[in-house]
C-alpha cells in the first residue's frame, strides 16, 4: 500500500510541477493545490499506513492507528484550503486589475529601469 | 508564572481577536494595537530577565508531557528575538499610524500586523517542528494580506509571485516534516535531536537537512532562492516593507540556526559546508544588487540579502565566536533594517518617488533626517562603536578561527559595498543641489522621523552598550553549541 | 442573470439542510469521547449553509440568517483563546483542561469538560471562515 501511495505522490508532484510551470494563472493555482495534496499524502504515507481502530481509548481494542499523522494532515489541509481560497480571490482581483492572467505579461516592476 | 514564554504570543493574539470585532473603528484599532505592542514588549522583557536568571523555560501546552505534547521553549536566543521583534512592531505601528490613510487602515491592517507578531513570536518560541510550520503559516498568511493591502497594480502582480513562492515552500515544508517523521518518529525538536543521535544514519539525515535548507532558504532568501525577494518587497508600502525586511527573512535564519544546531550536526559538517558556500554566494549577489540599483528601496532590499549571507556565514562556521557574532549581527540587523526602511520611507514621502534621480539636497530642509540616516548607514556598515561592528568582528574572527580565509575577507569587502551603497543614498539624496519637493506626504516628515530616530537610538545603545549585552548573547549561544542543554531543558520531566 | 427554476433543489434543500444541521450537532457532541467534534461539526453545518446558499441566493440567505460571519469568526476565536487562557488563572500550562462529573436532571451523571467550550469556539470559527470564503468568492462575480 505504501508503495502504491508513493507512486501516486510522485504523479501528483509531477503534475503539480507541470501545471505550476505553465503561463495561465488558474493552472498555476491548480498546480499548487496538487502540490499540497501530494505533500499531505506523502505525510500520511511516510508515517506508515497502519490499520487499527480510531485512537480513542475503548474496551476490547488492542490496535490503534497512529493519531499524529492524521492530526498533522488535517492541520495542513485546513491551512492549504485557506491559502488556496485567498489565492483564488487574489488571482481574480489581479485579473480584473491587470486585464490578463498570463504570467508572461506580469513580469518585472514598472520602477525597475 | 509558568506560562511566561506564552505571553508574547497570547497578548497580541487576544488583542487581534478583539480588534476583529470592530475592524472599522480606526481610533480604537490604533490605541489597542499600540497598547498591545507595549504590553508584548514588557512581557518579553520580563521573559528575557527570567531566562537570564533561571535558564531555559518550557511550557508543555495542555499539560501533555514532552515529547508527546507541544512544548514552548524559551531559551535566550528565542527570548531575545521575541523582544526585538516586539520592539520593531511597536515602532513600525507608530510610524504606520501617521503614514497610512484611513481607508488603508480600515482593511484589517492592525489586525494583520498583530497576527504577524503572533506568528513570529510563536515561530521563535515553539519547540515542535510541526508547530513551527503552523506558526510559519500564521505569519505568512498575515503577510499575504499585508502585501496585497492597498491593491495597486504592481502590488497585485508581485503578491501573486510572493504567495506562489510561499505556497510551494510550505508544501515542501510539509514534505520535509514527513521525511523527518518517517525517519525519527517524533516531532518534538529536542526528542528528534536525541533520536537522530541514537539513529546514527548521517546519509538520510543529510538529505533531510538539505530539504530543510531549501525550505528555510526560500524564507530567508539565501543564494539561489533569493530571486523572489527584491520584486516582492518592492511592492508594499513602507511600514509593511519595514516589517517584512526586518523580520520575515530573520525567521528563516532563526529556523536554520535552530534545526542545524539541533538536528544536522553529526555528519561531519557536510551540510554546514554547503550552507557556508551558499552564504558567501548570497553576500556576493546581494553586493552586486546593492551596487547596481539607484532606487533607494532596492538598495536597502539588496542589503537585506547581504545581511542574510553574513549571518548565515557565522552560523555555518559553527564556532562559538561565529555563532555569537551571528546572533549579535542578527539582532542588530533587525533593528537597523527597520530603521533604515522607515527613514528611506520618509525620503520617498518627501520626494514622492523612490528613485535617487528625483532626490537631492534634502539636508537643507531636513537636516535631522539626514544625520539620522547617516548614523544608521554607518551602523549598517559596521563602523565602530556602532552596533554592526561587534557582530561582524566576531563573525570574521570565527571564520578565521575555523581556518577559512576567503569567507572573512569576502565579508569585510562586503562591508565596504554596504557602506558605499548606503552612502550613495546619503550623498545623492541629502547632498547635492536643493530642489523643491511635492511629495503628497512631505508635511508628515517630522512626525514620521520620531519612531525611526527612536529605532536608531536603540541601535546606538545596542552598539555602545555591547559590553552589557554580551552576557545575554553568550547565554544564547550555549544551547546552539551544546544541544544537550536544550534537550535536557525540554525533556527534563 | 436569468432566474432559474430550481423547485426540486429548493424543496429538497429545505428538508435536507435541517437534517444536516441536526447531524452536525450530533457530531459536535459526539466529539466528547468518540470521533467528531467542533471542527467536523462546524464544517458540516457550513456545508448545510452552503447548500442553502446554492439553492437560494446571497440576498435571501442574508435575510434568513442575518449573521456577520467575520464577527462570528472573531467571537469563536475569542471563546477558544479565552478557554485555553483560562488555564493561566490557575497557573497551570496553557490549554490545560478541567473536567468533572455532575448529576444533571434528565441526563443522569454526565461528565462536563472545558474542552466543550473550546470546541464551541472552533465550531463558530469553522462556520465563520467557510461562509466568509464562500461569500467573498461568490460576491465578486
Amino acid at each position: 500500500m505504501e508503495f502504491l501511495m508513493s507512486i501516486i505522490v510522485g504523479i501528483l508532484f509531477t503534475c503539480a510541477v507541470y501545471l505550476i510551470l505553465s503561463k495561465s494563472l488558474i493552472r498555476i493555482i491548480i498546480g499548487t493545490v496538487l502540490l499540497g495534496h501530494g505533500s499531505h499524502l506523502l505525510l500520511l504515507t511516510m508515517s506508515g499506513l497502519k490499520s487499527g481502530s480510531a485512537p480513542v481509548l475503548m474496551d476490547n481494542i488492542s490496535e490503534y492507528a497512529d493519531p499524529l499523522p492524521q492530526a498533522l494532515v488535517l492541520t495542513a489541509i485546513v491551512i492549504s484550503f485557506g491559502v488556496t481560497a485567498f489565492f483564488l480571490v487574489l488571482a481574480y482581483r489581479a485579473y480584473q486589475e491587470l486585464g490578463t492572467d498570463n504570467m508572461e505579461q506580469m513580469r518585472g516592476t514598472e520602477s525597475h529601469d | 508564572m509558568i506560562n511566561l514564554p506564552l505571553l508574547p504570543i497570547l497578548i497580541p493574539l487576544l488583542a487581534a481577536v478583539i480588534l476583529m470585532l470592530f475592524p472599522k473603528h480606526i481610533a480604537a484599532q490604533r490605541v489597542i494595537s499600540i497598547v498591545t505592542a507595549i504590553a508584548t514588549i514588557i512581557a518579553s522583557a520580563v521573559l528575557v530577565a527570567a531566562v537570564k536568571q533561571n535558564g531555559i523555560l518550557t511550557v508543555n501546552l495542555g499539560s501533555w508531557p514532552a515529547p508527546y505534547g507541544i512544548p514552548l521553549v524559551s531559551d535566550m536566543l528565542s527570548a531575545l528575538l521575541v523582544l526585538t521583534t516586539s520592539i520593531i512592531v511597536l515602532f513600525v505601528l507608530w510610524y504606520a499610524i501617521y503614514y497610512s490613510d484611513r481607508e488603508y487602515e480600515s482593511y484589517f491592517f492592525y489586525i494583520s500586523v498583530l497576527f504577524l507578531l503572533v506568528g513570529l513570536n510563536g515561530a521563535f518560541t515553539t519547540g515542535d517542528i510541526f508547530n513551527l510550520f503552523v506558526f510559519f503559516e500564521v505569519f505568512l498568511i498575515s503577510s499575504y494580506l499585508l502585501i496585497v493591502l492597498g491593491g495597486k497594480k504592481g502590488q497585485l502582480r508581485e503578491s501573486i509571485k510572493y504567495v506562489l513562492i510561499n505556497v510551494i515552500s510550505s508544501a515542501l515544508f510539509v514534505a520535509a516534516v514527513a521525511y523527518l517523521y518517517a525517519v525519527v518518529g517524533s516531532l518534538n525538536m529536542a526528542d528528534i535531536s536525541q533520536r537522530i543521535e541514537a539513529l546514527n544514519e548521517p546519509g538520510i539525515i543529510s538529505v533531510i537537512g538539505i530539504f530543510f535548507l531549501i525550505v528555510f532558504g526560500l524564507k530567508g532568501a539565501i543564494f539561489p532562492l533569493y530571486f523572489w525577494l527584491p520584486g516582492s518587497y518592492h511592492a508594499p508600502p513602507i511600514p509593511v516593507l519595514a516589517l517584512f525586511g526586518a523580520l520575515l527573512t530573520k525567521v528563516g535564519i532563526y529556523a536554520i540556526m535552530r534545526t542545524f544546531s539541533l538536528f544536522f550536526y553529526q555528519d561531519g559538517g557536510y551540510v554546514h559546508i554547503v550552507l557556508g558556500a551558499l552564504a558567501l554566494l548570497t553576500v556576493i549577489i546581494g553586493s552586486i544588487g546593492a551596487l547596481a540599483y539607484r532606487d533607494v528601496k532596492m538598495i536597502i532590499i539588496y542589503n537585506i540579502i547581504i545581511a542574510v549571507g553574513v549571518i548565515l556565514y557565522g552560523v555555518a562556521v559553527m564556532t562559538p565566536d561565529g555563532l555569537e557574532g551571528a546572533i549579535f549581527y542578527l539582532l542588530h540587523d533587525m533593528v537597523i533594517k527597520a530603521a533604515l526602511f522607515l527613514l528611506v520611507g520618509i525620503m520617498m514621502a518627501i520626494a514622492g518617488s523612490s528613485h535617487l534621480k528625483d532626490m537631492g539636497g534634502m539636508i537643507r530642509d531636513y537636516p535631522w533626517i539626514g544625520w539620522t540616516y547617516f548614523i544608521g548607514a554607518l551602523s549598517l556598515a559596521g563602523i565602530p562603536p556602532l552596533s554592526g561592528f561587534i557582530g561582524k568582528l566576531l563573525i570574521v574572527r570565527g571564520g578565521f578561527a575555523a581556518g577559512d580565509m576567503i569567507g572573512p575577507l569576502l565579508i569585510l569587502i562586503s562591508s565596504l559595498v554596504v557602506l558605499y551603497s548606503a552612502m550613495k543614498i546619503f550623498t545623492n539624496g541629502f547632498w547635492g543641489t536643493p530642489r523643491e519637493y511635492h511629495g503628497a506626504k512631505a508635511h508628515l516628515a517630522t512626525r514620521l522621523w520620531v519612531p525611526a530616530a527612536a529605532l536608531i537610538l536603540i541601535a546606538i545603545a545596542y552598539g555602545v552598550g555591547a559590553e552589557a549585552v554580551r552576557p545575554f548573547i553568550t547565554q544564547a549561544v550555549e544551547p546552539l553549541v551544546n544541544p544537550a542543554i536544550y534537550i535536557d531543558a525540554v525533556l527534563k520531566e | 442573470m436569468k432566474k432559474t427554476n430550481d423547485v426540486i433543489l429548493q424543496t429538497v434543500t429545505k428538508i435536507i439542510s435541517f437534517i444536516i444541521i441536526l447531524f452536525s450537532i450530533h457530531l459536535f457532541f459526539a466529539g466528547h469521547y468518540t470521533p467528531g467534534g467542533g471542527f467536523i461539526g462546524g464544517l458540516m453545518t457550513a456545508a448545510a449553509l452552503v447548500l442553502l446558499l446554492l439553492s437560494y441566493d446571497i440576498k435571501t440567505m442574508n435575510k434568513i440568517l442575518p449573521f456577520d460571519y467575520k464577527r462570528m469568526t472573531a467571537i469563536g476565536l475569542l471563546i477558544a483563546v479565552l478557554t485555553a487562557a483560562g488555564a493561566l488563572l490557575f497557573n497551570v500550562p496553557f490549554f490545560t483542561h478541567a473536567y468533572d462529573y455532575f448529576d444533571i436532571p434528565l441526563l443522569g451523571e454526565t461528565s462536563l469538560h472545558t474542552a466543550v467550550l473550546f470546541d464551541i469556539g472552533v465550531y463558530l470559527v469553522v462556520i465563520g471562515i467557510t461562509m466568509t470564503i464562500i461569500q467573498t468568492i461568490g460576491e465578486s462575480e
